[in-house]
């Protein structure tokens, strides 16, 4: 049976055939795209064939851009070559697009369409993208499911060979290309049916090659560009036909039958919907059901979106029909519609077609729901005497009045069995619903859909899965919203969501419950209780965690949880459950090792045996009140963000979002998430005051304060602090609290703490202890921790680490992953600059973890100054960046302009002041806010005029601001490398600080320039082959650039004080800050400690290039002693390093092997510029 | 010439000299480096159970904490195949040392349970081991559990392991026995063919400046042969049919003829090779050879426990009124 068909996903299901029919794949990571690159650098590394029998040639590129070009000169050299993408990615492409199909070479892009950024950025799917490559040239192809994804990969292959138009191959982003299903692979017989040799061959001929040379990408003057570009005609109009051809073949050789437009529906349907894409299951589910109960509509699918195929769409259309609505799933602002919308109107214009009304939706954006209740809605309107011209599906637009209603009343019937589990990122979840989704397809013979949804947070991310199987083909591409059968894997979810909103009355739901079965009713939150009642559900529970760890599973609960749900669904006679899930066991943990197939196994066992009823009591439940809102909110929190956290963000209409996407900062405070397991509590009897927990907390969630003893008045008994040890500040108290209900519990902190007993070598001045057993404890003492005021910032000695530590973060609780090596960087420097810090932040983890919805860490302080925070793009940050401060520069001068002029006024004593101001210390920045607010108040006592108003407007630029363009290495060493080495190169006083992860984190641990040798990443699955580049290096050369590299885990003070320098000089600066991840590979808990040893090895040599503007200095200065142990210490404690040692002892000997020249190499040059006194001083002025 | 053949494990060695376990013997390159300077067999790196198992789920764990966590990542490594680490690891570098040399490979083991031990020792007896080490060592750190029970649980493991594994069978000792000659006794009732005496491991040392324990192994010296020599030849005089050998402190090949002269059927060498080498093992060998020459032996049978307990003129000399009189021979500190 496993022959017969395949269980994968959308963007394994395209890449197949991509990867079977390529000799040269350019790839680059990006979301929702970057599987198919991962799949094809998998597949090369291991040798796997392409249909010709030669293993492709996977290259990443430093971009899409680059990877663009790369497919323009294989395809130019005669050879078939592909690439994936999405976004903003496919954006990047189009100089490149315009060029292959301008010279009709063939290729095939094959694109998770997603969402283009705007007045956001969305990893979500819609035709953005797709519909802004429009005018390139490219075919445009549409597949709506998995086997169409797989099948229609296969078409494009074919039809670009046959016709020299390129082809786009897309499908929805996400919905399509993460859903996993059952589908019937194509036989390389098939591929080599479709994709005829002769067109590969007349492909070769056309190659450039010196034994016939030709030129190509002349410069044409206006006498013949024109004619030329349409001499091409030809070539477009016989794409179509080529296109039915292929699908023809297609459909001979599997039976399966696609169209370029398909119509499905009543012959003599008088309204219809034309959509295309993963939206058409949803329309034709509708259809079925209304024409059913004897309406009369219609679906027309698109397949072929260009060249736009009119005729065929309009003979597609019963005669019957009076009503259209097209959906687009985009839009284009300012339009007279969107595209397709445009299309249809045109067709059926020119093709003669009167007495149809045509209404334009849009629907689905970011990967918004579109369900037959909406489509249901959208018939209604089409009923309408005068349905409206415009209309938006699946919103409520309550400024523009867009919106359709869809009718919530309306199902389609199912023969499929639905299931949705709740869980943690963490608990595996995901991964046993897709191993289950996959088994229930291959043991029962039925149709299956996985979906999954996580939400945007790294540590802690809850994910819903979304299961699907039954007799029939499932179409259904939307989320499950009857359940047959809920989960929820984590008891606390209970609280934070509806988790039985879903189910359906009488459904099974199964609770992972920590309490025994008999205790488990009364801990239930009430709401959870009403709900099983009412709806009258089977309940189970089992205690998933005791079990895996008893078994040796550490929190890893997914086959516990996996297995009850086979006992219960009753997917396999019951004697099956366990022999079938322990072969799948085996299979799936073979590649780790018997001991983790044995204990998944013994986790089966203990599953289906300690698996209990859970007795529901009669006397029902009552109705629980509303929960009363908390008064201290800010508005927006109140009306947005609290609704966006209790996942009632679709119900928020269009008037209660920003218009702009401007959103106010220092909304993380109201999430409390109470993730941790355990906390950390301070023993003030052994502290020593020196801030370390604090510097290394990823999550501002340990704090110090010092304050006068009167901030004990009031305090909650017991209320923990000692005296404060420093030469200022005398008399003080210091207490160091947690944020009880923030932390995450990854125990860097006590790692770090030097502070030991004496009595007791294990117990530090910071200990992890339950939180169960401390919360209760702690909020009241974190609560009042919060109303100490803050220390006066000129009082504290911000150059060393303790006294850093006095001062607020204004960067907290963000949604990074647990023990995360970003965030402690970024903390800082908002404890050192945060008042008057702007951040323009590359597109990466740290935009994902500071910016995306529901809050943001970033903060803002007792006198509501805090950091200012934008991302633009990933590939643009530091030109970005520049131009903020070019901005700022422009203000300045304005005002210093504006200040001369309104000397009478302002006083030219304050005047004077101002412009002499020394704004280097907090104390000189105090003095010149204060002397601000005098020119504000003298001005404000003027008659209003044209100069007084700007200087009003303008007068915050005369204190010192700080820009700082921050970013990780995809960006700094990749994709924005040309950028930042301009700005780097232009003198202006900015900084930058590349949080080093050593590979593009955010999307999954994609090599990037900087991935050092011999580590294995995705692309570099072999174990990457080139060093890292040198960074710092190349900015050093510029001679006017303030360089560090830092490793705040191996160096604190050196890391304060390179920030602190950074932030100084006057000119550009470059802060290379190694920044431990999971993408490493190691205990995270140790990850700040273990910094120490890649300083050790010599891997992350510290430094500071401070060029001076005395003669004779030595700008160098290394912060590191000479590496006192080999680099295979260092690197041993990574599994990045050590996987290949283990997969490919012999190359990762010899990688490893050149890393450790790497490294002596680099620091026999780094002592010889350590030793260099500079002979051409700067003076360092921009 | 001189015979240099000796009988171990059953098996016919041509010297006694033996590459013990070590990073050595964990790579093909220096395996054959030993072999071809001369190692008449190698003892594989013991294969730890609890490493094993420890290893292959820290990096599942690695792996997979993070798997299909985030919407934008299904994971944060390429899918590698682990089945080769662990157990498998020990498995491949078994066969390729097959493969490779042409002299006996004995695969050792470290269990914990006995499921372990009899898993593995017949895994690797399946893989085509030549012979099978014991490593039997675990620290007895039970306050309530007496010599007596943990010499129980050695044996059963033997039993066990006797039971399930044909291939000949030795158990390396620690020389923490209340009785090291009666437990070799019963091990060799048990179903050991030879005894190595004795394992060296991992102790327990404190860093001063962060107050913890970091375990730690040094290289042997010469001074520690001493120690296997007295059981050598307590042993060998009791136990005549039981095959022994020696290991820790053979720097040369004279340390060699004294392990033989106390009864060694067999020397096993890893410090000295790690200091000097594998090429070092030729030297090794000519010195045992000169010095056999020297001695008039024509064989090593010969030499073998001819100054083992009864052989000795002063039989007390390997037990306790030695002991005192070596004290009293050390050289003082000078000052």
């Amino acid at each position: 049976m496993d022959d017969e068909y395949a269980l994968v996903d959308g963007n394994e299901a395209a890449a197949r055939i991509a990867y079977a029919l390529s000799e040269v794949v350019a790839i680059y990571p990006i979301t929702p795209a970057s599987p198919m690159g991962e799949f094809a650098d998998a597949w090369s590394a291991a040798g796997r064939p392409n249909l010709w029998g030669s293993v492709p040639r996977v290259v990443e590129m430093q971009s899409e851009a680059g990877a663009a070009g790369a497919l323009h000169g294989a395809v130019m050299s005669g050879s078939l070559g592909t690439s994936f993408t999405a976004s903003q990615g496919l954006l990047l492409m189009l100089p490149n697009m315009f060029k292959i199909a301008g010279e009709l070479s063939p290729a095939v892009l094959h694109v998770a369409a997603r969402a283009v950024a705007t007045h956001a950025l969305s990893i979500f799917g819609d035709h953005s993208d797709v519909m802004a490559a429009r005018a390139t040239g490219w075919a445009m192809l549409c597949s709506g499911t998995v086997q169409e994804a797989h099948d229609f990969a296969l078409v494009a292959h074919a039809a670009t060979l046959r016709t020299r138009v390129p082809f786009v191959h897309f499908f929805d982003g996400f919905r399509t290309s993460h859903e996993i299903g059952r589908i019937d692979p194509l036989s390389r017989d098939d591929l080599r049916n479709l994709v005829r040799e002769d067109d590969v061959l007349a492909h070769r001929r056309r190659r450039l090659s010196p034994d016939h040379p030709t030129l190509r990408g002349s410069a044409q003057n206006p006498d013949v560009f024109f004619q030329a570009r349409e001499a091409a005609n030809p070539y477009y109009e016989a794409v179509p036909t080529a296109v039915a051809d292929v699908f023809d073949e297609l459909a001979s050789l599997t039976g399966r039958r696609y169209d370029l437009v398909e119509y499905a529906g009543a012959p003599d349907a008088d309204r219809v919907v034309i959509l295309m894409g993963s939206g058409v299951g949803a329309a034709t589910e509708t259809v079925e059901e209304l024409n059913r109960i004897g309406e009369r509509t219609g679906v027309v699918t698109l397949r072929l979106f260009r060249p736009f195929p009119a005729a065929q769409l309009v003979a597609a259309l019963p005669s019957t029909v009076r009503r259209i609505a097209v959906l687009d799933r985009t839009k284009e602002p300012g339009s007279a519609g969107e595209p397709l919308y445009l299309d249809v109107l045109a067709a059926l214009a020119e093709h003669g077609r009167t007495g149809i009304e045509v209404i334009g939706g849009r629907y689905g954006l970011a990967s918004k729901e579109f369900t037959p209740p909406m489509v249901r809605g959208l018939f209604d309107e089409l009923t309408q005497p005068l349905p409206r011209r415009h209309v938006t599906v699946g919103i409520v637009d309550d400024v523009t009045g867009t919106h359709i209603v869809p009718d919530q009343s309306f199902r389609v019937p199912t023969r499929a069995t639905q299931a949705v589990f709740f869980g943690l990122g963490s608990d595996g979840t995901v991964g046993a619903n897709k191993v289950g989704i996959k088994l229930i397809g291959r043991h029962t013979g039925q149709h299956v859909q996985g979906y999954f949804v996580y939400d945007s947070r790294k540590a802690g991310a809850v994910t819903v899965s979304h299961l699907r199987f039954g007799p029939d083909p499932i179409r259904s591409a939307y989320l499950v919203d009857t359940a047959d059968f809920v989960a929820c894997h984590q008891f606390s979810l209970l609280d934070r969501m509806k988790v039985l909103d879903v189910a359906r009355p009488g459904a099974t739901f199964l609770l992972n419950s920590p309490y025994p079965a008999e205790d488990t009713w009364r801990r239930l939150p009430p709401e959870v209780r009403r709900q099983i009642q009412e709806k009258g559900l089977d309940c189970h529970v089992v205690d998933a965690y005791r079990i895996a760890r008893e078994v040796g599973l550490g929190g890893r609960i997914n086959t516990v949880m996996q297995s009850c749900f086979f006992a219960l669904a009753r997917i396999l006679p019951a004697e099956e459950v366990a022999p079938v899930l322990k072969a799948a066991v085996a299979t799936e943990y073979a590649k780790r090792g018997e001991p983790i197939v044995e204990r998944n196994q013994a986790a089966i066992d203990r599953a289906l045996a300690e698996l209990t009823p859970l007795c529901v009591p009669v006397e029902k439940e009552a109705e629980p009140g509303a929960l009363p809102e908390p008064d201290l909110e800010p508005n927006f929190v109140r009306r947005v963000t609290r609704r966006l956290l209790a996942g009632e963000g679709d119900l928020l209409p269009v008037s209660a979002l920003p218009v702009d996407g401007a959103f106010p900062s220092g909304t993380a405070r109201y999430e409390k998430r109470a993730l941790a397991q355990e906390i950390p509590i301070w023993d003030p009897s052994i502290c020593i005051d020196c801030g370390k927990c604090a510097i290394v907390c990823p999550h501002a969630a340990i704090r110090v304060k010092v304050y006068d003893p009167s901030g004990l008045d009031g305090a909650p008994e017991g209320f923990p602090h000692k005296n404060f040890s420093g030469p200022e500040l005398k008399g003080s108290l210091l207490t160091v609290q947690v944020a009880p209900d923030d932390c995450t519990g990854c125990g860097i902190c006590v790692d770090v703490c030097p502070a030991i007993s004496k009595s007791d070598s294990s117990h530090k001045s910071i200990n992890l202890a339950s939180a169960l057993e401390h919360r209760d404890r702690e909020r009241p003492a974190w609560e009042f921790f919060e109303r100490i005021p803050e220390v006066d910032r000129a009082a504290v000695r911000s150059d060393t680490v303790k006294g850093s530590q006095l001062l607020q973060p204004l960067l907290e609780f963000s949604g990074a992953c647990a023990g995360c090596g970003e965030t402690p960087y970024l903390k800082l420097l908002t404890q050192l600059f945060g008042d008057r810090l702007i951040v323009a932040n590359a597109t990466g983890c740290s935009s994902i973890y500071g910016g995306n919805l529901p809050t943001t860490p970033w903060a803002r302080d007792q006198a509501g100054r805090g950091p200012a925070w934008a991302n633009s793009l990933f590939e643009d940050n530091a030109e970005f960046g520049l131009g903020l401060r070019l901005g700022y520069e422009q203000q300045v001068d304005e005002a210093h302009r504006l200040l001369a002029q309104l000397t009478p006024t302002v006083g030219a004593d304050l005047v004077r002041a101002i412009l002499d101001a020394d704004q280097t210390t907090e104390a000189g920045l105090a003095a010149q806010r204060e002397r601000v607010t005098q020119v504000r108040d003298r001005l404000a006592a003027r008659e209003p005029g044209d100069d007084v108003q700007r200087l009003l407007e303008l007068a915050d630029a005369l204190v010192r601001k700080t820009f700082w363009i921050v970013g990780g290495d995809g960006w700094a060493y990749d994709i924005g490398f040309g950028g930042l080495d301009h700005v780097l190169g232009s003198g202006r006083d900015v900084n930058l600080l590349v949080l080093d992860t050593e590979v593009y984190s955010n999307t999954g641990g994609q090599a990037s320039k900087a991935t050092p040798r011999g580590a294995a990443a995705k692309f570099a699955s072999s174990g990457k082959a080139t060093p890292k580049k040198d960074l710092g290096a190349i900015a050093r050369a510029y001679g006017d650039v303030y360089v560090a590299q830092i490793a705040l885990g191996a160096n604190q003070m050196q890391t304060v004080r390179a920030l602190r320098e950074a932030e100084a000089w006057p000119g550009p600066s470059l802060v290379i800050a190694y920044s431990t991840c999971i993408a490493h590979g190691i205990d995270m808990a140790t990850s700040m400690s273990h910094q120490k040893t890649a300083v050790a090895s010599g891997y992350w040599p510290l430094y500071r290039y401070h060029p001076s503007p005395a003669e004779g200095a030595r700008p160098f200065q290394l912060d590191a002693k000479r590496p006192t142990m080999p680099l295979v210490d260092f690197t041993r404690d990574e599994a990045r390093f050590s996987m290949l040692e283990r997969s490919d002892p012999d190359r990762a000997d010899h990688l490893m092997r050149l890393a450790q020249a790497d490294v002596d190499e680099r620091w026999h040059y780094y002592e010889q510029l350590a030793a260099e006194e500079r002979s051409l001083p700067t003076t360092g002025e921009p | 010439m001189t015979d240099l053949t000796t009988m171990y494990l059953g098996l016919r060695l041509r010297t006694p000299l033996i590459a013990s376990a070590s990073p050595l013997t964990g790579r093909i390159d220096t395996l054959i480096e030993l072999v071809e300077a001369g190692a008449s067999a190698v003892v594989l790196p013991s294969l730890f159970e609890e490493e094993v198992e420890a290893e292959a789920w820290r990096l599942h764990h690695l792996l997979d904490t993070h798997t299909d966590s985030f919407a934008e990542a299904s994971g944060f490594f390429p899918d590698f195949d682990f089945g080769d680490s662990g157990v498998h690891g020990h498995v491949k570098l078994l066969g390729a040392a097959k493969d490779a040399v042409h002299v006996p490979v004995i695969a050792s083991v470290n269990g914990v349970t006995p499921g372990g031990w009899t898993r593995y020792a017949e895994t690797l007896a399946d893989a085509g081991a030549d012979a099978i080490e014991l490593n039997l060592y675990a620290v007895a750190a039970d306050a309530h559990r007496s010599g007596v029970q943990v010499e129980e649980d050695y044996l059963k493991v033997i039993e066990l392991v006797r039971s399930r594994v044909d291939v000949p069978l030795a158990v390396k000792l620690s020389p923490f026995f209340s009785a090291t000659a009666h437990f070799a006794r019963r091990a060799a009732t048990a179903g050991a063919d030879a005894v190595v005496l004795f394992n060296r491991f991992y102790q327990p040392d404190i860093d001063l400046s962060t107050r913890e324990v970091r375990p730690k192994i040094e290289l042997s010296q010469p001074a520690e042969l001493r120690l296997p020599l007295r059981w050598l030849a307590i042993i060998r005089a009791q136990l005549p049919g039981v095959g022994l050998a020696a290991t820790t402190g053979v720097h040369s090949g004279f340390d060699a003829a004294k392990a033989i002269l106390a009864g060694a059927d067999a020397v096993m060498m890893a410090s000295v090779l790690l200091r000097h080498g594998p090429r070092y093992l030729a030297r090794i060998e000519s010195e045992l050879e000169a010095w056999l020459i020297q001695q008039d032996f024509q064989t090593v049978g010969q030499a073998r426990g001819s100054v083992s307990r009864p052989g000795t003129a002063d039989p007390t000399a390997y037990e306790r009124a030695n002991y005192l009189r070596t004290l009293a021979s050390y050289p003082r500190p000078t000052r």
